[in-house]
């Protein structure tokens, strides 16, 4: 460790170690045993403090806004209950790798073990829902572990870190401000080189007749987009992307095929059931996209990650490059040749044709589909959507047609209900001359209501798209498809007026019921850079196609023309 | 197939729970686990035995390389390894029966660490397979009480020499 002479403390050096950083934004929830760095956080000009109302709004904050800017994110609890509050956006973040480092306060050093007031142990509670973690036990210890924590959570695949800081450490003196050496191995936090054959790789794709490139989470994390619209335009190969991965590849390109997987664009499904080559960029083989082993049963399978232990974890592949995406595709590139693929994406326009995204559009009824459609032609697909879990999620996803990563932050590993809110006010801190749009359902809406003060205290333009439909619809979905239509508990038998709830919150709000006053409610949505909710009530029926059955795989897929066959 | 794990990791307070942390998780079953500090105060060395087919292996390993405490894992092939484990065994013995334990005892390279009137103490040291056939010999006998302190290893330098 080096030393300077004057001695700060250990909440001090927090507060400048983060400025160091660069970190300018901070989501976070005062208490007792975090109060030695609010104290010291009152006097940074550098760092902006953003008072949530509940911690799990302040981590999924902090993760909209790293995923939309591609930064750091940054959330502060205090022990006890505010550091378990941060339980399901930690494992959120795992789940869809997610730079965030998550600070808490904890109980005095002499106090740990026993059972002290707000006393939890979050460094054990939080071993398998980070990608590192570390109780401190000595101001001198943290400048090391800050530069740790923060190189692996931004490093090789990216992840939640958490750092425990008994309160005796925050009001501890130290002169050491930089760390002389990390404990931590290299391979953690260094860009790997890239490991396997281009060439070979390369030539697997040259030979292929039907190609397909399967792009995940990971070509974000890796910021590959132009390499892999370069790939796709060399090789002449259409693109799927995961729910992950939207975004990553322009939705509007021609070789686009959208989404794959459960509720994926049947074009998607169906290309995967026939190319003959399938190159997996950066993601993980979820088993919502690629349920058995006979995922693309017909395809020579190529895989480039970041994480070596993605390798066949779930799927067997017959290529491997381990490495960044970025590098990875730029080490391919040269080797790659335009092949004629006339028929292959003759035979991808003709799926695209016969088995479009399709709804039912007959009635007064507002159909989300043709909501989110409008909203997206308005909004010319320039907006950052967030969504929460459900229906609504996936209408979102499906027709909202995204061109640029960082612009799609929904919760796809875990599913998290609740993250919606909280992240569209992240993104719009990180992003404040985008639009913002938070896409939620009446059910998802609830879990993070309290963060509406948040937007209004910021007077922050956060657009809320509320669908409610009265019902957790995704869950009266399977009740109608698989369980007989026994609706047990997905239904509201109480709502709040939610128009009144966000006008209590200074947000401007409207609801709209009919089909003739879309157009009505679009413009008051969207009409200035200000915050608005819109209420769309939507039937309770509507559902999500295509539809691939839990369970089942690509060619089991459901579309709304195949309705009846499932309702025999 | 029984695989044995040398693991390095830094030797600090919840790297123990890391790494027993990711078994549990991921649904691999340890059967044996045995942790130390090596001659570098800060480093420690865990040797797992686990049971599975190269794929669970490679996968334990790669999971393994992930934990930012984990510094080296090492797959030991068991024909260019020491393997050891130690086992301490209190069992009956009888007036009829006594001389018969000793010879075993005896064969077996196994030290007497008590003798009372109806018992012995005893230590032996082995691979796991020798472990556990001196356990079975001694069962009829009437096991009191047994701790094992699971497997270690470490590779032979000459790794062609088998
Ligand atoms: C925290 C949490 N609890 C439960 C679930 C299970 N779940 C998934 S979708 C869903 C229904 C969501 O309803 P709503 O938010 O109203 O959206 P809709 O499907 O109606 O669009 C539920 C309960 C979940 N994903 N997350």
């Amino acid at each position: 460790m080096t030393s300077t002479t004057e001695a700060i403390t250990g909440g001090r050096l927090m507060v400048e170690l983060l400025e160091e950083a660069g970190v300018e934004i901070v989501f976070g929830y005062p208490g007792g045993a975090i109060l030695p760095f609010y104290d010291e956080l009152y006097h940074s000009k550098k760092i902006k403090h953003i008072l949530v109302r509940h911690e799990q709004g302040a981590i999924h904050m902090a993760e909209g806004y790293a995923r939309s800017t591609g930064k750091l994110g940054v959330c502060i609890a205090t022990s006890g209950p505010g550091a378990t509050n941060l339980i399901t956006g930690l494992t959120d973040a795992k789940m869809d790798s997610v730079p965030i480092l998550a600070i808490t306060g904890q109980v005095a050093t002499d106090a740990i073990g026993t059972d002290a007031f707000q006393e939890a142990d979050i460094f054990g509670i939080t071993i398998p829902i980070t990608k590192y973690n570390a109780l401190i036990k000595r101001a001198d210890d943290l400048a090391r572990h800050f530069e740790e924590a923060i190189k692996i959570a931004m490093g090789g695949r990216p992840g939640p870190v958490l750092l425990d800081f008994p309160k005796d450490v925050q009001l501890g003196k130290t002169t050491v401000r930089k760390a002389s050496s990390l404990k931590i191995a290299p391979h953690h936090y260094e860009r790997p080189k890239v490991k396997g054959d281009p060439q070979e790789f390369a030539d697997a794709l040259n030979q292929a007749k039907r190609p397909l490139l399967y792009v995940g989470g990971g070509a974000i994390n890796s910021f590959a987009s132009a390499e892999i619209k370069a790939l796709a335009e060399k090789a002449n190969a259409p693109v799927t992307t995961t729910l992950m991965g939207l975004g990553a590849f322009p939705g509007t390109h021609p070789l686009s095929v959208g989404m794959l997987g459960m509720h994926g664009t049947a074009y998607a499904n169906k290309a995967v059931l026939e190319c003959d080559y399938i190159l997996n960029l950066g993601a993980r083989f979820d088993d919502r996209v690629a349920k058995y082993q006979d995922f693309a049963p017909n395809a020579v399978r190529a895989h480039v990650d970041i994480d070596a232990a993605e390798f066949n974890k779930r799927i067997n592949v017959d290529h491997i490059l381990h490495g960044d995406l970025k590098d990875a595709i730029r080490e391919i590139l040269p080797f790659v040749k335009g092949g004629d693929r006339a028929t292959w994406i003759e035979n991808i326009q003709n799926l695209k044709k016969n088995h479009p995204l399709d709804f039912d559009n007959s009635g007064d009824t507002i159909k989300p589909q043709d909501f989110l459609n409008r909203v997206y032609t308005k909004t010319k697909g320039e907006a950052i959507v967030s969504t929460d879990v459900g229906q609504h999620q996936m209408w979102a996803a499906q027709y909202y047609l995204f061109d640029k990563p960082n612009t799609w932050l929904t919760s796809g590993g875990l599913g998290t209900m609740g993250y919606g809110l909280p992240a569209a006010i992240g993104a719009k801190f990180g992003n404040p001359d985008k639009t913002v749009i938070c896409v939620t359902g009446d059910g998802s809406f609830q879990m993070c209501i309290q963060e509406l003060a948040t937007i209004a205290q910021s007077k922050l333009g956060v657009k809320i798209l509320l669908f409610n439909n009265n019902f957790l619809g995704m869950v009266r979905q399977w009740q109608e498809l698989f369980y007989e239509e026994r609706f047990s508990e997905s239904q509201w038998t109480y709502n709040p007026n939610f128009v009144k709830l966000a006008e209590a919150y200074d947000i401007p709000a409207m609801r709209i019921e009919k089909k003739s006053d879309i157009d009505k409610g679009v413009e008051f949505f969207l009409k200035d850079s200000g915050s608005a909710l819109i209420e769309v009530m939507i039937p309770a029926e509507e559902k999500v196609f295509p539809m691939i059955p839990a369970g089942k795989s690509q060619q089991d897929l459901i579309e709304f023309k195949d309705l009846g066959k499932l309702k025999k | 197939m029984k695989h044995t794990l040398s693991i390095l990791v830094n030797n600090h307070p919840g790297v123990m729970s890391h790494v027993s942390g990711l078994f549990t998780r991921r649904g691999y079953n340890i059967d044996s686990i045995a942790v130390g500090v090596t001659d570098n105060q800060e480093v420690s060395s865990m040797t797992i035995v686990l049971n599975g087919d190269d794929f669970v292996v490679g996968q334990v390993k790669n999971q393994l390389l992930k934990l930012p405490d984990v510094l080296k894992v090492q797959d030991m092939a068991y024909a260019s390894s020491v393997q050891r484990e130690l086992v301490l065994v209190s069992f009956s013995i009888n007036e009829s029966n006594r001389s018969e334990a000793l010879t075993i005892c005896n064969g077996f390279d196994v030290k007497i660490l008590e003798m009372t009137e109806d018992s012995l103490l005893i230590e032996f040291s082995g691979n796991s397979r020798q472990v556990t056939n001196i356990i079975a010999v001694l069962k009829p006998f009437g096991i009191r009480e047994i701790s094992r302190t699971g497997q270690i290893a470490i590779a032979y330098r000459n790794q062609n020499a088998v």
